[in-house]
């Protein structure tokens, strides 16, 4: 007995649905990168809770610095580092809005340390996602303020030597001691279980901005399989092995 | 009501930015300007018109936030003195990329480097060519006087909406430091986040369903496409240079020598004036009030009847290019310049322009 497709395409047998804040622009992420599943939760949440009209986006500069062609809503793009400024300009001038900043981690804490840092100190009211992949991947694989130690990228050819090329930069543990953050979480999207508990940090971020009081951070652990050089479920073995012992993840703080 | 007051040039500024309704300062210290943020922190309009007054943690978080409340279509500023406005130079050519208006002030010191904090006017090639990266410019006003800091505020933050366009209010460390009588105009209401929806479509406020959603951007990888916007900047320069020029001429009418100066250079070189026609010396000026657009085609017909000019300027020689540019070597133009701080004497320009353009 053979199955037509449309038979099965009803209603009642949906397991997933686009969401409607997605457009339908093909993202240009390489296969195995973590950036399109994070904005598919990005724009689910934003559905979910109804406020796709009072969100304004700020996007990086990286590999997500089209992320305004995927997510249906306002968006502005900043320099390089510089989305925690834009950011806190938007929350003051339009405190009737949701504010989401969306970095990588060259963006954020490398570049942008000083304007991260300030804005979680001052408690911006925003959310800020900050996408770990422990490399540039948009320039091609160079080191990162989070590369491990002893791993490879293209200006640190022989693996991080923290003697000559410095230490991983743990951001997020230091926005966490600032007064200024009233959540901050690191998750990853590397299987079902993740995925489901990434969009629930990120719609809790979401929510807490309903009571202004301060920056909710939520550090997502990647995969940049170009950068790495490694095929999509070796980069999530990697980062198992080698991303999540030194980048631990879970709440890190919640007030 | 419009009130009359004796204040600094600094403080002109913040007293005139709340009263034209702006929305949001954000600054970071910087001597001789510190005053403006100073004196908003004191008058605290984030109680009265609600307007939002920050201290950053730098100069490129400063204009950064610029970007963020202009994408928004709010009324933003910052002020800042020469070292700071390098680093807002990133900013502005973002902003100017995603045709962003805003205000920007520079009280300007000598340089290079750290310099000195006193007068000069050497971030003139910085102000009018572009400053930062890409093919742009700022619109650029140079005040005179306390009463034009306070004036080109509302004017600045006019034609940086008109045009989409950042606006530079180009001062030096005299008119920011000295007192004068200015005449404040009356309280202006801020725009409602409803009016700023209407006026400002492109603003990034929140999409709602009867609209496609906005981006404030400055990326665009197709060069075919990027050079077709670099066209339209240059289209919107064009419009400015045809409109915008603004400049004011004393004693032309009959002079053989023209001085061209602006700021407090213009007010040494009109008291220099006085001592040359005393001496029986005809010699006019001509003050540009924009620098960018630059008033090239009055330079051409006053420069014309000429028998010399001479650019008076706090620097070793930079608008001096633009006037002879203007001038296409038909008449002798020379520059006068003391720099590093120090401010030239009258007396210094009148024997300036008699050795250099009479002949000792
Ligand atoms: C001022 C400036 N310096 C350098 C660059 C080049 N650049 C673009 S993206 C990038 C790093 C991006 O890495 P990351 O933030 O980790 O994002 P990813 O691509 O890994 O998501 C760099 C160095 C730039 N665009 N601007
Ligand atoms: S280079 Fe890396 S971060 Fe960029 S799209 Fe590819 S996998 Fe993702
Ligand atoms: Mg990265």
């Amino acid at each position: 007995m053979s199955v037509l497709i449309e038979d099965i395409k009803k209603a009642e047998n949906l397991v997933h649905k686009k969401s409607s804040v997605l457009t339908d622009k093909v993202m240009h992420y390489c296969p195995g990168c973590s950036h399109g599943v994070v904005h598919k939760l990005l724009a689910e949440v934003i559905e979910e809770m109804g406020i796709q009209d009072k969100t304004i986006g700020v996007a990086p500069v990286g590999c997500s610095v089209f992320i305004y062609n995927y997510l249906a809503i306002d968006w502005q793009e900043a320099a390089h580092g510089r989305a925690p400024a834009l950011g806190t300009a938007i929350s003051r001038l339009r405190p009737d809005r949701f504010v989401v900043t969306y970095q990588g981690d060259g963006d954020l804490a490398a570049i942008g340390t000083a304007e991260t840092i300030h804005a979680c100190n001052r408690g911006e009211n925003m959310v800020m996602i900050f996408i770990n992949n422990g490399i540039y991947g948009m320039t091609g694989g160079q080191m990162a303020p989070t590369t491990l130690e002893g791993m490879k990228a293209s200006t640190c050819p022989f693996g991080r030597d923290p003697q000559t090329d410095g230490n991983p930069l743990k951001i997020t543990e230091i926005v966490a001691q600032l007064p200024g953050t009233n959540f901050v979480t690191r998750q990853a999207v590397h299987s079902a279980a993740a995925v489901r508990r990434t969009k629930k940090a990120i719609r809790k971020a979401f929510e807490k901005q309903k009571e202004k009081t301060g920056t909710s951070f939520v550090e997502v652990v990647s995969t940049c399989s170009s950068g790495w050089k490694m095929n999509p479920v070796d980069s999530n073995n990697w980062m198992e092995e080698n991303m999540f012992p030194f980048y631990p993840l879970g709440d890190i703080k919640d007030v | 009501m419009s009130e009359l007051r004796l204040m600094k040039g600094n403080e002109a500024i913040a007293e005139a930015a709340i009263r034209c309704g702006a929305d949001g300062y954000f600054g970071y210290p910087i001597t001789p300007q510190s005053e403006v943020m100073e004196r908003l922190m004191e008058l605290r309009p984030w109680e009265s018109t609600g307007m939002v007054v920050l201290q950053a943690e730098s100069e490129v978080a400063s204009i950064n936030m610029l970007y963020g409340g202009a994408g928004c279509g709010k009324r933003v500023m910052t002020s800042s003195s020469s070292p700071g406005i390098s680093l807002m130079q990133e900013g502005l050519s973002y902003m100017a990329g995603a045709e962003l208006p805003c205000l920007v002030v520079n009280v300007v010191r000598g340089g290079p480097g750290l310099g000195t904090i006193q007068p000069s006017q050497s971030d003139y090639f910085q102000s009018v060519k572009g400053g930062g990266h890409g093919d742009y410019k700022l619109i650029v006003l140079a005040p005179a006087s306390v009463q034009e800091m306070a004036d080109f505020v509302e004017l600045g933050f006019d034609l940086a909406f008109k045009y989409r366009n950042p606006a530079l209010i180009l001062s030096d460390g005299m008119i920011g430091q000295m007192m004068e009588k200015v005449e404040l105009k009356p309280q202006q209401k801020r725009w409602t986040d409803e009016e700023v929806e209407k006026m400002h479509p492109w603003a990034t406020t929140g999409k709602p369903a009867s609209r496609d959603y906005n981006i404030i951007t400055s990326v665009e990888l197709d060069s075919e496409a990027h050079e077709v916007f670099n066209n339209k900047l240059q289209v919107k320069y064009r419009e400015m240079e045809e409109k915008e020029v603004r400049f004011e001429t004393t004693d032309v009418e009959d002079a053989e020598y023209l001085i061209v100066a602006y700021g407090s250079s213009a007010r040494i070189s009109a008291a220099a004036i006085e001592i040359l026609r005393d001496k029986g010396i005809k010699v006019g000026l001509l003050r540009p009030i924009t620098l960018y657009p630059f008033p090239t085609k009055e330079i051409q017909r006053l420069g014309a009847k000429m028998k010399g000019i001479l650019s008076v300027e706090m620097s070793s020689g930079q608008m001096v290019e633009d006037v002879r540019l203007a001038i296409e070597g038909k008449v002798k133009v020379e520059h006068f310049g003391r720099y590093g701080g120090v401010i030239p004497s009258p007396d210094e320009v009148a024997d300036a322009l008699e050795q250099k353009l009479i002949g000792g």
